[in-house]
């Protein structure tokens, strides 16, 4: 009786997840629906896709320039230290470095990273225009405000994460050159070499198609928990984190369909 | 002028508006007033489209709005100006931002008239012009509801909805702010409905009074008919105070 009564608790508990799960697809779908249209008016559109351009993307630049010179200079010094081997070539170094940064720290680690200054900026914002009536505001104005306020969003980040991307791996490569230039871990020499070494113009390509698919996944996710954050500032702090968190998820479990797909 | 037909609205079995039937007509100012829970708030938000209703009408100048379209919902909200408690201005835009913003939005004005209505509008409602530039958290809560008003009025509404235009300003603020939706209500012959459980607004400006009670419609008339009702509830809701109490000894 007793263990029928458990069961009974843990059913009803999975089947209030899914149905939680199935709700949070359901409006996170017709949001989408409402965002992805064309915009009443070009010229506010532009104005605001300028704005988010700056914002997202040329304000996120010291961070990403910052996080991968010091991850290059670390990424240099580990691969060193692993690859102390007389059987393995000295530019090898230098290439593990460079295809970690394309392949996976400039592509998705940064993502993560991103997605907790972007994305909680993005919950946030909007989910204070929620609590404070400035979306419902617009709602009587007329005005899509999910197509208003998510649209530039999403393709400003989608234009400038690429960017983004490539202007990271070259940092984390140029750390890696101050390594060589400034410690006797491995000599200039043998880190460019190894950096030029069989490289795959492929690997930038799939880099881009992860950053593209990673900026909409930030977007539109942390736009969708503040656009539906009810009450008052409590609740917009737990939709900023909500919308971290789920990004994170969303972002390791697509890099993992990706590489299977892409690589 | 909006006709409220016999609504019934529920949330999860529980009815907030009972077989209301009303009317808000041009040029008046039309205040829904009540106890907090009465169902104020719903009835005007179902006025507004943000909340769909069990059964009843809503008409707006003989069309219903439940059976309009999508598209014609979003021409009519664009015929209506929403004062909100909060006053709702957008954070990242100026005061003049603010006010631009419905027409830059809906209208096909060039920016030389769009600015120059904005201008009207804001010296309509006083705001002096040296804050023109300023952002809404710079500028006072009055200040604020000023501005509310100058973004409803821009695109001359024929309907203004305002959410207890008062809250959280001092009297004699909230009475200028009474005095302005008045006379806006006048010169423009708008609809004007108005939400509020502040007494000195209701005996200031309420030209057609709906008293609601337990979601039901239990009272309707004029400022100066409130004086002179016999209905129970009305009395213990409008002279609760001894002031107020008093004033209608008085007057009878």
């Amino acid at each position: 009786m007793h263990i029928c009564k458990k069961s009974c608790k843990f059913a009803d508990f999975l089947i209030c997840v899914s149905m939680r799960i199935f709700q949070h697809i359901g409006e996170y779908t017709l949001l989408m629906g409402r965002v992805l249209r064309l915009p009443d008016r070009q010229r506010m559109f532009w104005r605001q896709f300028s704005r988010e351009l700056e914002k997202q993307g040329l304000q996120s630049l010291p961070i990403v320039l910052l996080i991968s010179v010091f991850i290059g200079a670390i990424l240099t010094i580990q691969a060193k230290i692993n690859t102390e081997n007389p059987l393995l070539p000295t530019y090898i170094t230098g290439l593990l470095t460079r295809d970690t940064l394309l392949l996976e720290f400039s592509s998705t680690i940064l993502c993560l990273i991103l997605a907790g200054k972007v994305g909680s900026n993005i919950a946030s914002e909007i989910g204070t225009m929620r609590i404070t009536e400035q979306i419902d505001a617009m709602e009587i104005m007329g005005v899509n405000s999910a197509n208003y306020l998510i649209l530039p969003k999403i393709l400003a980040f989608m234009t400038m994460m690429p960017m983004l991307v490539i202007i990271s791996t070259a940092a984390g490569l140029i750390g890696g050159y101050g390594v060589g230039a400034l410690t006797d871990i491995i000599t200039i020499h043998d880190y460019l070499v190894g950096v030029q070494y069989a490289f795959n113009p492929y690997f930038v390509t799939y880099a881009i198609i992860k950053a593209l698919v990673f900026a909409f996944v930030i977007t539109s996710m942390s736009s969708y928990y503040g656009y539906y954050a009810r009450g008052g500032a409590l609740e917009v702090g737990k939709a900023s984190t909500n919308a971290v968190v789920n990004s994170n998820i969303m972002i390791l479990f697509l890099d993992l369909i990706l590489s299977k797909l892409l690589l | 002028m909006i006709e409220v037909k016999d609504i019934v609205k529920s949330f999860d079995g529980n009815v907030v508006l009972n077989h209301v039937t009303t009317e808000m007509r041009d040029g008046e100012v039309n205040m829904i007033i009540g106890q907090s829970g009465s169902g104020k708030t719903v009835l005007m938000k179902s006025l507004i489209g943000l909340h769909s209703i069990d059964s009843g009408q809503i008409l707006y100048d003989g069309t219903n709005i439940a059976e309009m379209q999508s598209n014609d919902i979003r021409m009519l909200h664009r015929q209506v100006g929403m004062l909100f408690q909060g006053s709702a201005l957008f954070d990242s835009m100026s005061v003049m931002e603010n006010v631009l913003f419905p027409m830059e939005m809906f209208s096909h004005k060039s920016r030389e008239e769009m600015r120059e209505r904005a201008e009207f509008c804001l010296r309509r409602v006083e705001m002096p012009e040296r804050v023109w530039h300023l952002m809404p958290s710079e500028i006072s809560g009055g200040q604020q509801k000023r501005v509310a008003i100058a973004r409803a009025i821009v695109l001359e509404p024929k309907y203004l909805f305002c959410d207890e235009p008062n809250s959280g300003l001092d009297p004699r603020t909230s009475l200028v702010i009474d005095a302005l939706i008045q006379d806006i209500t006048k010169e423009y012959n708008i609809c004007t409905v108005i939400n509020s459980h502040d007494m000195n607004s209701i005996m200031e400006i309420g030209d057609n009074i709906v008293f609601l009670k337990g979601g039901k419609k239990e009272w309707q008339g004029s400022r100066h008919e409130i004086m002179t009702s016999d209905n129970e509830a009305l009395n213990d809701f409008v002279f609760a105070s001894e002031l107020f109490k008093k004033i209608k000894q008085i007057k009878n």
